[in-house]
């Protein structure tokens, strides 16, 4: 898999690279006055999903490093446990992030056509902040996980 | 700057339902919209919002995608070849540019 990232990425120049790599350092980082997303904004977008519906623990297999050296590029994992039928799949799955200036971060739509509930993408974080994840099932039912990353080096350079 | 140029990574053969991972990657500076430049107004918000993946027309999947996905966004997920055809993905920019790409898998 290593080796063909290291295609993928060659295709990509180092100048477009570095220059795509030096806006987003600075793209997360939040002037001084300006609102992080809290802990309680990402309830607010959570209940909006969810209409206040409770949720359960489980089902969801959320990956991310517990210290992320680069907030710039912070690879998260995630695999929702799923028989992938017509009847019985995963809609959607979403991000969420406590911790940088917006507290949505991804939404995937899944058709019972997707063998799996399942993925990576690489995101920016700004600073050590929990990513929330919640996935809602065909039949209604909502399941939740969360994980804390610690960022050494925030998408704002320090 | 280049023009965002997507690239697709899976198999071009497989077996008749046959569960294979598709990796994508494209070049995109994801302007976030939370920077300043040097005489203090905001930068406006530019990213590719959203993906896209069909199979022979067919949606599988659409992703959106926020302030907070990385610079030149990778995205890597599976889908199943029930037959020979072509999988499509697109990706949506803020601007309402559609960059494509596309793979046709034979199965044999």
């Amino acid at each position: 898999m290593t080796k063909v990232l290291r295609g993928l990425k060659k295709a990509i120049t180092r100048r477009s690279v570095l220059a795509g790599l030096a806006t987003a350092g600075v793209a997360v980082c939040a002037a001084p006055l300006v609102a992080v997303a809290a802990p309680e904004q990402v309830a607010e977008e959570v209940k909006k999903l969810t209409g206040g519906k409770a949720i359960a623990e489980g089902k969801i297999k959320l990956d991310l490093p517990s210290i992320a050296e680069n907030g710039l590029v912070v690879p998260l994992n995630f695999d929702v446990e799923s028989p992938m039928t017509e009847k019985d799949y995963v809609k959607t799955v979403t991000f969420y992030s406590e911790g940088n200036p917006n507290p949505l971060v991804a939404a995937f739509h899944f058709s019972p056509l997707m063998p799996k509930a399942a993925g990576q993408i690489r995101i920016r974080l700004a600073q050590t902040q929990n990513i929330v994840a919640i996935a809602e099932m065909a039949d209604g039912k909502f399941y939740t996980a969360k994980r804390e990353v610690k960022v050494t080096i925030g998408g704002c350079g320090g | 700057m280049a023009a965002p140029t997507p690239r697709v990574r899976m198999p071009a053969t497989a077996k008749a339902g046959e569960v294979v991972e598709v990796k994508t990657l494209i070049s995109h500076e994801m302007e976030s919209g939370n920077r300043k430049d040097k005489d203090g107004k905001v930068i406006p918000r530019k990213i590719i919002n959203k993906f896209t993946a069909k199979f022979n027309g067919k949606e599988l999947m659409t992703v959106d995608w926020h302030a907070a996905i990385s610079a030149n966004p990778y995205q890597s997920f599976f889908v199943r070849v029930p037959e020979t055809g072509t999988f499509t993905f697109e990706w949506l920019d803020d601007d309402g540019a559609v960059y494509k790409a596309e793979q046709k898998v034979t199965v044999g």
